[in-house]
């Protein structure tokens, strides 16, 4: 099935429709859809419009502006790649291993970034669809109608999000765009105010988000024919795992299972990842498509993020969550759950987790200390990874001895699930909209699907493409401030 | 703000060439967002499902500058519908981070980013007409459309976000205080 529309024979005999932009999804992307006469479908593509070009600009920069720079990829996940940056220069620094304090701040910011992301996610952006259905009332499709309808539902996602916005102000020095992690360590840690503002309520996060697992376990067992089948397709799974492994964000090596949840490699040190990933570029957009070199383009896609992770670690290592793990594997009957929509339910489950960790940490005195920086033997070359919120993050980054970066390449999370996404609306469009009229519920379904996978094409928006025409960019008085053409 | 009866102000918002960290920081005004529902409702915006701006939209909120030939098209139609613009931080105000490419030509990076960068199967650079016209540089969003207020910061934090909108609701002109104006 892998790659079925994606290209109609006759583009040109067929009608398009668009969605544009994709909508309750972070950064820019639409879809669009080739229909014949009858309403067949026979081409759907995901396109990531924007690009940044970061991987050449970041190049002649000194290496710890890095950290503080590439975040401005991500407003949405900016520890993600402030922490991801951050691990590549440890590497060029030396830094082989960091002090327990600065280890645990970062730890403390990655999972706090986690709580907020996967909060965000679920409550801002797809209640709406879990609650109302795909295609209800465009009008009360978004966070508001859920105020509105749900008012308790709302008000915890939004205090949920806040709490792991705090934890990032307190490590970070600012809810976004912090500056807390550096090559080496990190420039801060906790005060005890800091902590204890933290602890009071860190009881009410636990048990609101082990209520926001059990709402959306429920939401999916009240309607498996759609919610196990919704968008399926069958692939491999990639993610970090931790020491015996364990579920870890934050470091680990890589894990790779097939469709059927053996496993194809393990314990791969994240420095050689270029030895086990390669990209495709496509014409159509500006996101590449990874896939495992061992397997090739054909069938070596695979999927990262929530549902990979939770399957592919052997534990969570923090007693609700692990509880809820092994609840979702036994629904899952014992072979892997390849339901794009499952994607919400191992989310809350994460969730659930980082909020667990944050609580540990808060009561570890190492978060207080002020041995906070370590170095060793400069290095030219590193590579960070972390698993952040939408999946396996990798910077790679080269480093001249003037201290100044002189390559940069980046996978980031959305990008590892270029494919997928687009097998999933394919899957969608094949099984709603084949032969039907058109409306904006069905089109819904389709955004629907995306929305699982939790996209953030702002991270995904870093390359850029070749100029078909001419523009011209007029001021408001009427005179000429700029005009391209084409090559 | 305490007059139920009148009419909610209509708001929309879009990130062009920006991070999504201003959407962000609007939402870190937090348990406010519930308060600030009272008052206004959503138009076209990353949180809603509306696609395109509708009439008489009273406040824009404009994140990011200018990449491309549709960032051009969505800022004025924005500029058409909205009553009062809005550039929302660094990047709407003066091409932020992103216009650190301005100094180097459109196809260097192009040739970086899809040819020379490690672990490629193919080298390609996408041309789909799909995808739309990159600008040669990026621009700040004044340079095209007049813009009636300009929040600083990257992001402005959600207090700074929720002043300006506060007071254009209470019908004052907007003004960040103390703590609120900064740059990073
Ligand atoms: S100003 Fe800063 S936070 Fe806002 S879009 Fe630009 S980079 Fe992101």
């Amino acid at each position: 099935m892998t790659y079925q529309l994606e290209t109609a024979q006759n583009p040109e005999k067929l009608r398009r429709v668009a969605i544009d932009p994709v909508s309750r999804v972070e950064g820019h992307g639409k879809v669009t859809l080739l229909l014949d006469d009858q309403n067949k479908v026979h081409q759907v593509r995901l396109h990531i419009v924007e690009f940044r070009g970061f991987e050449k600009f970041i190049q002649g920069r000194p290496y710890w502006e890095v950290p503080v720079m590439v975040q401005r990829l991500c407003g949405i996940c900016p520890v993600s790649h402030h922490i991801a940056a951050s691990k590549a220069m440890d590497v060029i620094v030396g830094a082989r291993k960091l002090t327990p304090t600065a280890e645990k701040i970062r730890r403390l910011m990655h999972y706090g970034q986690m709580m907020q992301s996967h909060a965000l996610h679920f409550f801002h952006l797809c209640s709406p669809d879990l609650l109302f259905g795909f295609d209800s009332d465009i009008t009360r499709r978004n966070i508001v109608g859920v105020a509105q309808e749900h008012p308790e539902v709302a008000r915890q996602g939004v205090l949920l999000r806040k709490f792991g916005q705090e934890v990032i102000r307190v490590t970070a020095g600012k809810r976004i765009h912090g500056t807390g992690s550096v090559p080496g360590g990190v420039n801060k840690s906790l005060t005890v105010a800091e902590r204890d503002g933290l602890l009071k309520d860190i009881y009410a996060m636990i048990g609101w988000a082990r209520d926001a697992v059990h709402l959306i376990q429920k939401v999916h067992m009240q309607d498996p024919g759609l919610y196990n089948s919704f968008g399926i397709f069958r692939s491999n799974f990639m993610s970090l795992v931790g020491h015996d492994g364990d579920l870890d964000f934050y470091h680990g090596t890589l894990r790779t299972r097939d469709d059927n949840g053996k496993l194809i490699f393990d314990g791969v040190d994240y420095q050689d990842y270029d030895k086990y990933i390669v990209e495709e570029v496509k014409p159509w957009s500006y996101m590449k498509f990874p896939y495992l070199r061992s397997i090739g383009r054909e069938h070596g896609w695979y999927k990262v993020g929530p549902l990979a992770r939770v399957q592919n670690c052997d534990q969570i290592p923090s007693p609700f969550a692990e509880q809820e793990r092994k609840e979702f594997v036994d629904y899952a009957g014992g072979t892997p759950m390849h339901a794009p929509l499952a994607y919400h339910w191992t989310r809350m489950i994460e969730m659930l987790h980082a909020v667990e960790v944050i609580k540990e940490l808060l009561h570890d005195d190492d978060i207080l200390g002020d041995d906070l920086m370590t170095q060793g033997e400069r290095q030219l070359e590193g590579v960070g990874v972390i698993e952040a919120p939408r999946g396996t993050l990798f910077h790679h980054y080269r480093v001249d001895e003037n201290d100044v970066v002189t390559m940069a390449n980046l996978i980031v999370s959305t990008t590892n699930n270029n494919q997928a996404m687009n097998e999933a609306v394919r899957h969608v469009a094949r099984r709603y909209l084949h032969g039907r009229e058109v409306t904006e519920g069905l089109l819904n379904h389709i955004e629907v699907a995306i929305r699982a996978f939790d996209p953030c094409l702002s991270c995904a928006t870093h390359a850029l493409g070749k100029m078909p025409l001419a523009v011209e960019l007029v001021a408001p008085d009427g005179s000429l401030v700029h005009r391209l053409s084409r090559e | 703000m305490n007059t139920p009866a009148k009419k909610k102000l209509r708001v929309a918002t879009t990130s062009l060439a920006g991070c999504f960290g201003c959407h962000m920081s609007f939402l870190d005004i937090d348990e406010r967002l519930f308060t600030l529902i009272e008052h206004i409702e959503f138009d076209r915006s990353p949180l809603t499902d509306i696609k395109s701006v509708g009439d008489g939209v009273d406040i824009g909120l404009i994140e990011g500058g200018l990449c491309n030939a549709e960032n051009v098209h969505v800022l004025r139609e924005f500029r058409r519908q909205c009553k009062v613009l809005i550039a929302l931080g660094a990047c709407a105000i003066n091409g932020g981070l992103p216009a650190q490419r301005n100094h180097l030509p459109l196809t260097v990076i192009l040739e970086e980013v899809y040819h020379s960068s490690p672990g490629l199967a193919n080298g390609l650079i996408p041309n789909d007409p799909e995808l739309p016209l990159p600008l040669n540089k990026v621009h700040p969003i004044h340079e095209v459309v007049k813009v009636d207020y300009f929040i600083p910061g990257c992001p402005p934090s959600g207090d700074a976000i929720w002043k300006v909108l506060t007071d254009l609701l209470a019908g004052r002109e907007p003004e960040l205080g103390h703590g609120l104006m900064h740059y990073d």
